[in-house]
């Protein structure tokens, strides 16, 4: 089993999306300019990295098993309903978005909301363009991929993320650490499951 | 035979990836190599003697994660030792002639270091430390720190095998595709803060293939004194055929790598998916090369987790701001540890384009070692600046040393015997540039000469404890010339002497020359024009002073440093016009009162900083600042807040309202005698231990603070012994708390179950993403709010009932 790593180059930014994730669902067009600006500061900054490798899923009576993983969680038993594999995978955009909220936490609390949403649609997006990828690749075969399914999700516990974290050797792949309350550093970042079955 | 002297004269070769190897043997998914060690002894006893074949001098042990986090402290002894053993025992099977080593290998924790993860750095040298005794106690010949992808957990390790061996150690830093570390740094950086602090040998290794980390490695080359260390991969793992293939093979690689060895570097090997084909393939490719001599560099510099800043031709200045003495402001914000504050001040003085801040936070009344390892770290999490640490007392210095991501200029040592032997050892353990004032035990010498002397004797001393001359710069003191007219003819002269006679970088407080004169402003800018003519590397200076400004760009502009003269045009074309800003904004004044509160109004209500503040400043010259406050601020926060209540305004226009309306306050405190301080409701604000989001609560703060609380912001990731603490000490009638993640609500519980037996008193109101109303009835709070309005209606509440 390979843990292969993939860079991305920056998706595009949505602005409608980050300022949903900043609270506004309605027009503001007095935002635009000052969220222009904290894309422009942090956007040379962000890194786009993923790693993954593929994982046969065993099924034993209620459990499941993906390598290593042992659960039996029924959110996901159900997400991988007609799966024989999955790809697991890790993803961030880097510690300089943690640093911008930082430093604009001492300067501008408008603007640490705004890079804190800009940090969310990043990933976001990372995670879509890694995922469509797959979906891809795998339909070459004839596959079918499952929507991504995360530690956390449903009754699928949090304390997985140690497991996946090993298998990926995160902190070597793409610079991405967990710490003692599965919180994982740099914050903007995301482990997911995707299923991979016949169509 | 001594590595170190084998290492003068050869090339020294390395061994080559173990986990791919493993792999191949069957080690498991998620399964930890380093348990192999004593489970499959011969499995790795023939890897490592593999490798000697090939010709490898030294091989590491297959510790990479052995440690104190992933083991029990009995089964760590038994893998290191068993490590040990299998190296041993390799070399006593191989063929090979070469002298051989056993490296003691150590990765990284895996774990972030804080501020953007939760470990901290004592731990983190505490279990490098346990690994590191155990690797000298079973024999390791030296230690091999590798794969580190962050400056500050680098400088854990190192100082943690420094403190607990006499081994040589290298150390090797894994590069990405943008040629630095995950954390930022840049080739230069690392090399300013590892050989200030006395690695052995230095370089990078893994995340490329040799092709890839070769400008990495020329910037090694060409900063460093030290051998360099390249162990890069095969390239990148691919998927063929569902065959896992590295695309760099080992012909290709071994060209590459002679290749680099032909430049300089001294120590090869291979990371990830080589083996001993690669390093026989390398050895063989390289036999002929001749190892080239590693140069003395004689480079003086400092440098931050992201980069280095070099004393040369163009002068580097060196922001003075952080420092209390004269203002009372910064005197107030460090009493109250208004970290914010200092934060500001820091990046403010960044924007005006220093290069280094000076970081001075000593007050009588305040624990100095505590707050300037504070503030230091705070710096550090935001401003990407160098910082030179400056304190007479050489405790808070070691405090403050220790933590510093980065070769740290100290401030500072003079001539007097104590001071330098309280400094140096500092110097030399911690690594820096030492600011070295020509005075000694019997003061400062009038004359030039006389300076230089003292300098030299500082030199002298400097090198019995080890530390070269291009890792001082000096003092030599600018006095004010009001109380001598021949002070600054002085001083120059020996800034000159020093230059010329001793080869030294020097540096000034130009300020001090003017004390007591009228437009200090223009005898500085003179004074340091004059100073760098002599040759003056460094002044500590005031960035906001234009006259300083236009001394340090006209300087550049004039010694061919500025090409095309475009920075001097980008400052010039900033400087203000005339003061025709004031002119215009006169006629408004003219206006009625009602004219001016709807104004400062309007201004808070769009959230506009600048205006807010600049209508408050002419208002406050006719208007009481208490009215101000009744008449303008407080109106119009009230409609923004009530509007965000009703949907009609969103959180960032919240935000943007209440930046304003503080910007207002401070204008408003700045003008009231005692600054303001009267007797505000407290409110102590956290984020709860092992939480590390503060963005909600700094949010909360921010708005409490424009209602009139006086809010206590402990931070994030807060035990709840210093929450019940601080609540205790101020006797605050009311805390929040803060936690985003479900893990962390036990933290909020527990919290809030020491609040009720020390404090009973005090309200809690708790918030935060996974809090809702039933959550907080479980954990027994008084009050769930859903925002930052729902928090100040709640608090306004307990303050009027109290």
């Amino acid at each position: 089993m390979t843990v292969y790593t993939k860079v991305y180059d920056a998706p595009p930014f949505n602005k409608k999306e980050i300022l949903r994730y900043a609270g506004v669902t309605g027009d503001v067009a007095e935002l635009d300019e000052l969220l222009q600006t904290c894309i422009d500061e942090v956007s040379k900054r962000l890194t786009y990295k993923v790693c993954y490798c593929e994982l046969p899923v065993k099924r034993n009576n209620d459990r499941i098993e993906l390598g290593p993983i042992v659960t039996s969680s029924k959110a996901l038993l159900k997400n991988l309903s007609g799966c024989h594999s999955t790809v697991l995978f890790a993803a961030t955009v880097g510690v300089e978005i943690d640093r911008a909220i930082a430093r604009h936490s001492a300067l501008s609390p408008t603007k640490a909301l705004l890079f804190q949403a800009i940090g969310a649609e990043r990933i976001e997006s990372l995670c879509g363009i890694f995922d469509s990828d797959i979906k891809e690749e795998k339909a070459r075969s004839g596959y079918f991929t499952s929507s991504r399914f995360s530690a956390g999700y449903g009754d699928l516990p949090l304390e997985l993320q140690r497991d996946i974290f090993t298998i990926l050797d995160c902190p070597r792949k793409i610079g991405l650490t967990l710490n003692d309350s599965l919180l994982m550093s740099p914050s903007k970042s995301v482990t997911a499951i995707i299923g991979v079955g016949n169509k | 035979m001594n590595i170190l002297d084998f290492l003068s004269r050869d090339i020294l070769y390395l061994d080559g990836g173990m986990g791919t190897l493993l792999q191949a043997e069957g080690l498991g998914a998620g399964e930890l190599p380093e348990r192999w060690n004593t489970t499959h002894a011969e499995v790795i006893k023939k890897i490592h003697r593999d490798y000697y074949d090939a010709g490898s001098n030294v091989v590491n042990t297959n510790t990479f994660g052995a440690n104190r986090l992933k083991f029990s402290s009995e089964e760590l002894e038994q893998i290191v030792r068993s490590a040990i053993d299998n190296a041993r025992g390799a070399i006593a099977q191989s063929k090979g002639t070469q002298p051989k080593w056993i490296a003691l290998d150590i990765g990284p924790t895996g774990r972030m270091l804080k501020p953007y993860g939760d470990f901290d750095f004592e731990d983190a040298v505490a279990t490098f430390a346990e690994t590191v005794r155990l690797g000298v106690k079973y024999g390791a010949d030296l230690i091999f720190i590798e794969t580190m992808s962050d400056s500050l957990e680098t400088k854990a390790a190192l100082l943690a095998a420094k403190e607990n061996s006499d081994l040589p150690i290298f150390v090797s830093n894994a590069y990405g595709e943008d040629g630095k570390l995950m954390t930022g740094a840049d080739p230069a950086a690392m090399v300013a803060m590892l050989e200030g602090m006395g690695a052995d040998a230095i370089g990078v290794n893994c995340s490329l293939g040799p092709k890839a980390l070769k400008s990495v490695v020329e910037e090694y080359l060409k900063y460093s004194s030290l051998p360099i260390i390249l162990k890069p991969n095969a390239g990148l793992p691919k998927a063929v055929n569902g065959k896992t293939v590295y695309d760099v093979l080992p012909e290709e690689f071994a060209a590459e790598v002679s290749e680099l060895i032909g430049r300089g570097v001294r120590i090869a090997g291979g990371c990830c998916g080589t083996t001993p084909e690669y390093i026989a393939k390398t050895v063989k490719a390289s036999a002929n090369v001749i190892p080239v001599k590693t140069e003395k560099k004689n480079i003086t510099c400092v440098s931050s987790y992201t980069h280095a800043v070099v004393f040369g031709d163009s002068p580097i200045l060196i922001g003075e701001r952080i420092n209390p003495t004269g203002k009372k402001r910064f005197k107030e914000a460090l009493k109250s540890r208004d970290i914010d504050y200092i934060l500001r001040e820091g990046i403010s003085q960044e924007e005006k384009g220093v290069h280094i801040l000076d970081v001075n936070v000593g007050l009588p009344d305040i624990d100095e070692v505590e707050m300037l390892k504070t503030a230091v770290c705070e710096l550090q999490a935001i401003i990407d600046l160098p910082l030179q640490i400056d304190t007479s007392d050489p405790m808070a210095m070691e405090t403050a040393l220790r933590r510093y991501n980065g070769k740290a200029m100290i401030n500072s040592v003079s001539g007097k015997q104590e001071s330098m032997e309280a400094i140096f050892p500092l110097a030399k353990k911690y690594g820096g540039l030492v600011v070295a004032l020509t005075l000694d035990e019997k003061g400062i010498p009038e004359t030039a000469e006389e300076r230089v002397d003292i300098a030299r004797r500082i030199l002298a001393e400097a090198e019995k404890h080890g530390i070269d001359k291009k890792d001082i710069i000096f003092d030599p003191l600018a006095l004010t010339i009001s109380a001598d007219k021949n002070a600054a003819k002085e001083t120059l002269r020996a800034v000159g002497l020093i230059r010329t006679e001793l080869g030294c970088h020097t540096s000034l407080g130009i300020s001090n020359v003017s004390f007591g004169l009228p437009e200090r402003d223009i005898i500085n800018g003179a004074f340091f024009d004059l100073a760098l003519g002599q040759g003056l590397s460094a002044a500590i200076m005031n960035p906001y002073s234009q006259e300083m400004m236009k001394t340090y760009y006209s300087y550049r502009a004039l010694s061919g440093l500025d090409d095309n003269c475009t920075e001097y045009i980008g400052f010039a074309s900033e400087l203000p016009k005339e003061s025709v800003s004031v002119a215009a904004e006169k006629p408004k004044e003219a206006s009625s009162n009602e004219g001016h509160a709807s104004e400062l109004q309007g201004a808070i209500i769009k959230g506009l900083k600048d205006q807010a503040a600049n209508l408050t400043a002419e208002l406050i010259k006719n208007i009481e600042p208490l009215s101000i406050v009744q008449t303008d601020i407080i109106p119009a926060l009230d409609v923004v807040g009530v509007g965000f209540e009703n949907k009609r305004v969103y959180l960032p226009q919240l935000l943007m309202s209440a930046e304003a309306a503080k910007a207002a306050f401070e204008v408003i405190k700045a003008n009231m005698p005692g600054g303001g301080a009267a007797d505000k409701c407290s409110f102590v604000i956290a984020t709860v231990k092992g939480d590390i989001h503060d963005i909600g609560k700094n949010i909360v703060k921010l708005i409490l603070e424009n209602y009139g609380f006086s809010v206590t912001d402990l931070g994030r990731d807060v035990s709840p012994d210093t929450i019940v603490e601080e609540v205790v000490r101020s006797h605050a009638p009311v805390v929040g708390l803060s936690a985003l993640m479900t893990t962390t609500v036990p933290a909020m519980e527990e919290t809030i179950k020491q609040l009720r037996k020390a404090a009973p008193w005090c309200r809690v109101v708790v918030g935060g993403a996974v809090l809702n109303q039933e959550y907080a009835d479980a954990i027994g709070a008084d009050k769930y709010a859903k925002d930052a309005m729902e928090t100040v209606r709640y608090a306004e509440q307990v303050r009027n009932e109290a």
